[in-house]
């Protein structure tokens, strides 16, 4: 028998602390190699008895182990095998415990095995080992519990416990932005759930595949506002691609599968699955099967384009004499960065991407004008102005891209491809709208362009060399370098950074000023490296999003460049960092002010900071000791450089780098609002 | 512009809420709402009405296709259809009123279901216009309640929305 001890974790139904077993002599604190630890020795079942149940309340029923034997204490006594007709549905009550039985099965007259017994926990935990989900994140609470015990008796499916349900999605979605998969999160009701809003709503907007298991108050409390009781489907409603209640636990596998499905093709996004307490009741078994395949009526995402209207754009495309490419984060999704290189340079045409799309075209390609919009490039910007054709591909027209529409790009035609059809003629009319997925429409794209030359290469040189000359007006003019004795310029930082990691960093950033230089100053060269949070613009998701890229990237660079700000919005994921061993890299750009709001306050409300200055920032450089971290404060030009290499010494060490920056600097260019694409301030003195 | 949209509907719970709640996150309008299961017990037919110009129908429609419980939808108002809406009202009948009222509701090919001493009851059925045009006609007597269930509408001719 192996003895435990207790470790207070989780919210308890009735506002107490639960305690969950742990055995000892695992330890907890930093394993010092992460992927050691992750696949450490399968923790065995804990059997009857093996955990003592005092003070464990009503996780640990254990009652004598069954007479039979032979069958093992955890087999259920099952009546009435499946047949044919409500499959699945066939109840089957466990005669004897109520934890620590994963499996059962149904025999047939021979006593052979047939289909699996499982209790909805068991099935959610079984359904995420048969997805391959390898991670999921979360936090435990009374409506989850029944979901959480049965992962604590498997060990396929790793538990990643955060310090805030908000940083469980935010690091789902890192991990799915940076390996195009699914992340996976679980949370409780009520408050769980709440907390977790912000994440979804920040995967919905960058449509990034997510699936999000709720726990939820038993299906006889819902709608009595019983304790943690949220109406979550409810609440997330306007954020999610879909969202499901589990009514039946023999509903589970299919639903899961949905789930999947939903999150991961198509345009991605956020699926909730809401699942009430009594769904996941260890007594119920219910067979369970892992669906391979699923179908819906209602639900069938375009696979390729239309050809007529590839084939018209690919005309107008050869025939242009000022063709900018405009893609976004629908390439990265799609996975058509490839595929987009190719194209591109078969045609020799300049390419400008969105924040969303850095890196689906290598930025240190001269064909890349950077990316576009109110912080975007100058070349980019006056490119798409003067442009006859925009091939727009998996970009939707935000408005930080076009700013006015009604000023934008007067010149040009447009064609816009994009998997979903309501992103097309949204803001911005097409004139050959393509709704297909971008890489099979770019593969049929670059099917019809083999072979053909385009129309007017004179004018594309003519082009090159308007372009050209753009780049060559503002070169050495984007920022002014620091002096001696004077505070760094956090342009400095990002592009020591880069230099630092080659360029090959996982790069995750928050939401501001630092935000636009890491994307400006920054060169990308491959796609899903710049993890940032575009769409909805959320503080807070730097950290946990590349604390969910480095548990899955171990041996890469993986480096939060954050704010004072934003860090402080979800630094309690520290103490995950610490439990987990996640080497993460830190560069906070530390201005004492919330820069971005300061730089509009500068522009727009005569410099009257209202509320944009911080005080009381606390010493990070304790604050991350007493973390049992390392921290560096970097104040000059000549420290900075060594404090980079010296964090990037170790992988799988968490440095965090404090950078006192300058805060009267400003991010441009930054476009004139109601202005069109190539109005500008491209300093504090010049404008366009 | 006014459109009529007709979609069938998973006959989910929670499948009306996201068809409403589209129109309302989107700044989309509501004009009418109609919604019943059709012969097939799983889904279910909603005609909403609604207003704006073809950018806006546009957008309205490839949004409902984009939910997932949407399983087909048609814009009624693109090509011949038929459109009716029933109105419960009940109006005050007093007096000479009385008499004024029931022939009223004889030129509207309208009936009075329910009599007391001093209201009719009546149904009517119609497109929208001829509804508003009761109303108007009934106003001088006297409009107690007004129960209207919303436009409904199916295609003329062989179009046929179904699975």
């Amino acid at each position: 028998m192996e003895s435990c001890q207790f470790l207070i974790c989780g919210r308890g139904s009735n506002g107490q602390p639960l305690i969950t077993a742990r055995r000892v002599g695992e330890s907890l604190y930093p394993p010092k190699d992460f992927r050691a630890w992750a696949n450490r020795p399968t923790w065995p079942t804990p059997r009857h008895g093996e955990l003592p149940c005092k003070g464990a309340g009503d996780l640990c029923r254990h009652k004598s182990p069954s007479p039979d034997k032979s069958a093992g204490p955890n087999r259920a006594i099952c009546q009435g095998l499946a047949s044919g007709a409500g499959l699945g549905r066939q109840r089957h009550t466990a005669a004897l415990d109520t934890a620590g039985c994963p499996a059962d099965r149904t025999r047939d007259l021979q006593g052979r095995n047939t289909v699996e017994l499982l209790s909805g926990a068991d099935m959610i935990a079984r359904f995420l080992q048969d997805e391959g989900i390898e991670y999921i994140y979360g936090y435990p609470g009374g409506a989850a519990l029944h979901i959480y015990d049965a992962l604590f008796r498997q060990d396929k499916v790793k538990h990643i416990l955060v310090r805030h349900e908000q940083a469980a999605t935010h690091a789902a979605d890192g991990y799915a932005r940076a390996s195009g998969k699914p992340g996976c999160v679980l949370v409780t009701s009520g408050p769980g759930a709440t907390n977790a809003v912000t994440g979804i709503a920040t995967a919905y907007m960058d449509s990034i595949p997510m699936v999000v298991l709720c726990g939820q108050v038993a299906s006889h409390l819902i709608g009595e506002d019983a304790f943690q009781e949220t109406d979550i489907v409810g609440v997330t409603r306007p954020i999610v691609k879909h969202s499901f209640s589990i009514r039946h636990p023999s509903e589970i596998p299919e639903v899961l599968k949905k789930a999947f499905y939903l999150a991961a093709t198509g345009r991605p996004g956020p699926v909730v699955v809401d699942i009430p307490k009594d769904m996941t009741a260890p007594t119920e078994r219910y067979e369970y099967i892992y669906p391979k395949k699923v179908k819906m009526r209602s639900y069938n995402p375009v696979t390729r384009g239309h050809t007529g209207q590839i084939k018209k754009a690919v005309e107008m495309i050869l025939k242009a004499k000022r063709p900018v490419f405009y893609t976004g984060g629908g390439v990265v999704t799609g996975k058509a960065s490839e595929g987009l290189t190719d194209l591109v340079k078969q045609l020799g045409y300049p390419i400008t991407t969105t924040l969303m799309g850095i890196g689906a075209y290598p930025q240190s390609d001269r064909q890349c004008l950077g990316w576009l919009g109110m912080h975007g490039s100058y070349e980019s910007n006056m490119a798409m102005h003067h442009a006859d054709l925009i091939v727009a591909i998996g970009a939707r027209f935000d408005d930080r891209v076009t700013n006015s529409t009604s000023k934008f790009c007067p010149t040009a035609k447009i064609i816009h491809v994009d998997v979903d059809p309501s992103s097309i003629s949204k803001t911005v009319r097409a004139d050959v709208p393509i709704v297909g997925p971008a890489s099979s429409v770019i593969n049929e794209m670059i099917s019809l362009v083999q072979g053909h030359k385009i129309a007017h290469p004179e004018a594309l040189t003519e082009w090159w060399e308007k372009i050209d000359g753009w780049r060559a007006d503002r070169e050495g003019k984007l920022y002014e370098p620091s002096k001696v004795d004077e505070a760094l310029k956090p342009q400095e930082v990002i592009e020591a950074l880069c230099r630092v990691t080659r360029g090959e960093a996982y790069v995750t950033t928050d939401v501001g000023q630092h935000q636009m230089f890491a994307a400006q100053y920054y060169k990308f060269d491959k796609p899903n490296r710049l993890i940032t949070s575009g769409g909805l613009g959320t503080m807070g998701f730097g950290f946990p999003a590349a604390m969910g890229i480095k548990q899955n990237y171990p041996d890469d660079d993986v480096v939060c460049v954050t704010g004072e700000g934003s860090f402080q919005m979800m630094m309690q994921e520290l103490s995950t960092c610490k439990q987990y061993g996640v080497g993460v890299k830190i560069v906070n750009l530390n201005n004492a002010s919330l820069g971005m709001v300061r730089q509009w306050q500068d522009l727009n409300y005569k410099s009257r900071h209202a509320h944009s200055y911080m005080e009381s920032l606390p010493d990070f450089h304790m604050l991350i000791e007493a973390y049992g971290f390392t921290a560096i404060t970097v104040n000059t030009l000549d420290e900075l450089e060594p404090a980079l290499e010296r964090a990037f010494a170790d992988k799988h060490e968490l440095v965090f780098l404090d950078v006192k920056v300058d805060p009267h600097e400003h991010v441009y260019p930054m476009q004139v609002p109601l202005g069109a694409m190539r109005d500008m301030l491209l300093s504090k003195t010049e404008r366009t | 512009m006014r459109h009529i949209i007709s979609i069938l509907l998973e006959n989910e719970p929670g499948a009306l809420s996201r068809v409403v709640g589209l129109f309302s996150q989107r700044n989309f309008n509501i004009e009418t709402l109609n919604v019943a299961p059709t012969e097939d017990p799983s889904l279910s037919r909603l005609t909403v009405t609604t207003i704006g110009d073809d950018r806006v129908i546009e957008q309205i429609t490839k949004h409902l296709n984009k939910l997932i419980d949407v399983v087909k939808l048609v814009d009624l108002t693109e090509g011949n259809h038929i459109e009716r809406e029933l109105m419960l009202v009940k109006v005050k009948a007093l007096g000479a009123a009385r008499d004024e009222v029931k022939r009223t509701v004889d030129i509207f090919r309208a009936q009075i279901v329910d009599v007391t001493p001093s209201l009719y009851t009546v149904q009517i059925t119609g497109d929208a216009g001829k509804l508003d045009a009761f109303l108007q006609a009934m106003a001088p007597v006297g409009i107690l309640e007004v129960a209207r269930t919303g436009v409904s509408g199916i295609a003329r001719g062989d179009k046929v929305l179904s699975l």
